[in-house]
């Protein structure tokens, strides 16, 4: 699914990213780790095509729409509803049954009660949970998740490992962690990035 | 179909956020308003046609600056942009529906604005208001273009008016000429091009602008 060659990022003197090798199969969980500023979020940039490589190889075996991409930021309008975000990605993302499946992530992450709540009143956890409602719509064939479980209460938290576990093998993952242990588990294959 | 029902859901996004945050059309009403009030009173009496169609024009392309410098705020402040481009709809949508939202709030400013100009200096010819129509595609074209391309610097809010403000330039020559002109049609047709040239260039390219 993913296949990376001597991968590297540089902003203009700054490199980020350096021979990277990456081979994730599908239906793979990979594990990203490292430290602050080992190029983490920018290797989840490349792979999601937000940007471009500096040097080395990247394929990519899924259609530009098939991808769902958590990054540090929530991607979503503060000043829209929770619905009216997911409204408009699901028109974006030409999610069949769209009503439907926002509703269920809604109730899924404990947001329907506040779906019609301008995103600016959330708290930063509702607002990932939300990010994660966004990410999941399209039910896309590759997740790549920068630290997914940012700003998430202990409940959300656990939500969002039980949905991890759902997808695990069905889907394939990329998901980048300062806390390896909360996934170790699923991970099928480690990238420890220095 | 799927376009124009991407362009649709895109541009009632943009109109959505502005009836909410209120940040661009007020700004805009505000500032045309003041700038004719400020004309009128420094203009010597009985000035030239030529003149107020010119100060007509400033106010037009400077009231059109205000609003294309906060087209992409949202996008900037809470990064959504990365979002849209990812979403599998032609990037170009991104552009033609926040182009279509620049444009619906210019047209509102100049219907507050055009009469107000009408009341203080010399009336308004009907070549002047299809001037100011076929003006505004093409500021609202080229103008989100580089609000798109400014919004990605650090530089944006002075990148903005140097990269927009030599484009516009044969906008108000345009402009000026369908006003003053006895026969506007020349100039009409200047415009038509303008925006037909301007409109298909950003449209095709808008996708290198939001692409690293």
């Amino acid at each position: 699914m993913i296949r990376a060659q001597k991968l590297g990022k540089r902003f203009g003197d700054k490199r980020v990213l350096r021979g990277v090798d990456l081979d994730v199969a599908r239906g793979a969980f990979a594990l990203v780790t490292g430290p602050n500023g080992s190029g983490k979020t920018t290797l989840l940039r490349l792979c999601a095509g937000l940007a471009a490589p500096s040097e080395g190889e990247l394929a990519v075996d899924a259609p530009r729409g098939r991808i769902g991409f958590l990054g540090h930021e929530p991607l979503v309008y503060r000043e829209l509803t929770a619905l009216e975000n997911l409204e408009l990605y699901g028109r974006l993302y030409r999610v069949p049954e769209r009503r439907e499946r926002i509703g269920m992530l809604l109730e899924r992450f404990g947001l329907w009660e506040v779906r019609r709540d301008r995103v600016g009143s959330y708290s930063r956890g509702m607002t990932q949970r939300l990010a994660l409602c966004r990410v999941l719509l399209h039910d896309p064939e590759l997740l790549l998740l920068d630290e997914p479980h940012t700003a998430l209460d202990a409940a959300g938290a656990e939500l969002l490992d039980a949905q991890l576990a759902e997808l695990h093998g069905e889907r394939t993952l990329l998901v980048s962690t300062h806390d390896p242990a909360r996934v170790e588990s699923l991970a099928t294959l480690r990238l420890a990035l220095a | 179909m799927t376009y124009v029902a991407d362009v649709r859901a895109l541009a009632r996004k943009d109109l959505l956020l502005e009836l909410r945050a209120r940040d661009t059309l007020p700004a805009m009403l505000l500032f045309v308003v003041a700038t004719f009030v400020v004309f009128h009173f420094s203009l010597p009496a009985h000035s030239s046609q030529l003149a107020a169609s010119g100060l007509l024009w400033v106010a037009i392309v400077f009231t059109a600056l205000l609003g294309l410098g906060r087209a992409f705020v949202p996008e900037r402040e809470q990064r959504t942009l990365d979002g849209l481009v990812l979403a599998p709809c032609d990037r170009s949508a991104i552009w033609l529906a926040k182009s279509i939202a620049t444009l619906a709030f210019l047209v509102a400013a100049e219907a507050v604005a055009l009469p107000v100009f009408a009341l203080f200096f010399h009336g308004l010819r009907g070549a002047t208001v299809a001037g100011v129509v076929l003006a505004d595609l093409g500021i609202c074209a080229v103008g989100t273009f580089l609000g798109a391309m400014a919004v990605a610097t650090r530089a944006r809010d002075l990148l903005l008016p140097l990269l927009f403000l030599p484009l516009a330039i044969p906008i108000v020559v345009g402009g000026v000429g369908a006003g003053v002109a006895s026969a506007p049609g020349g100039y009409l047709g200047f415009l038509a091009l303008y925006d037909l040239l301007f409109g298909l260039l950003c449209w095709a390219t808008f996708e290198y602008v939001v692409t690293e």
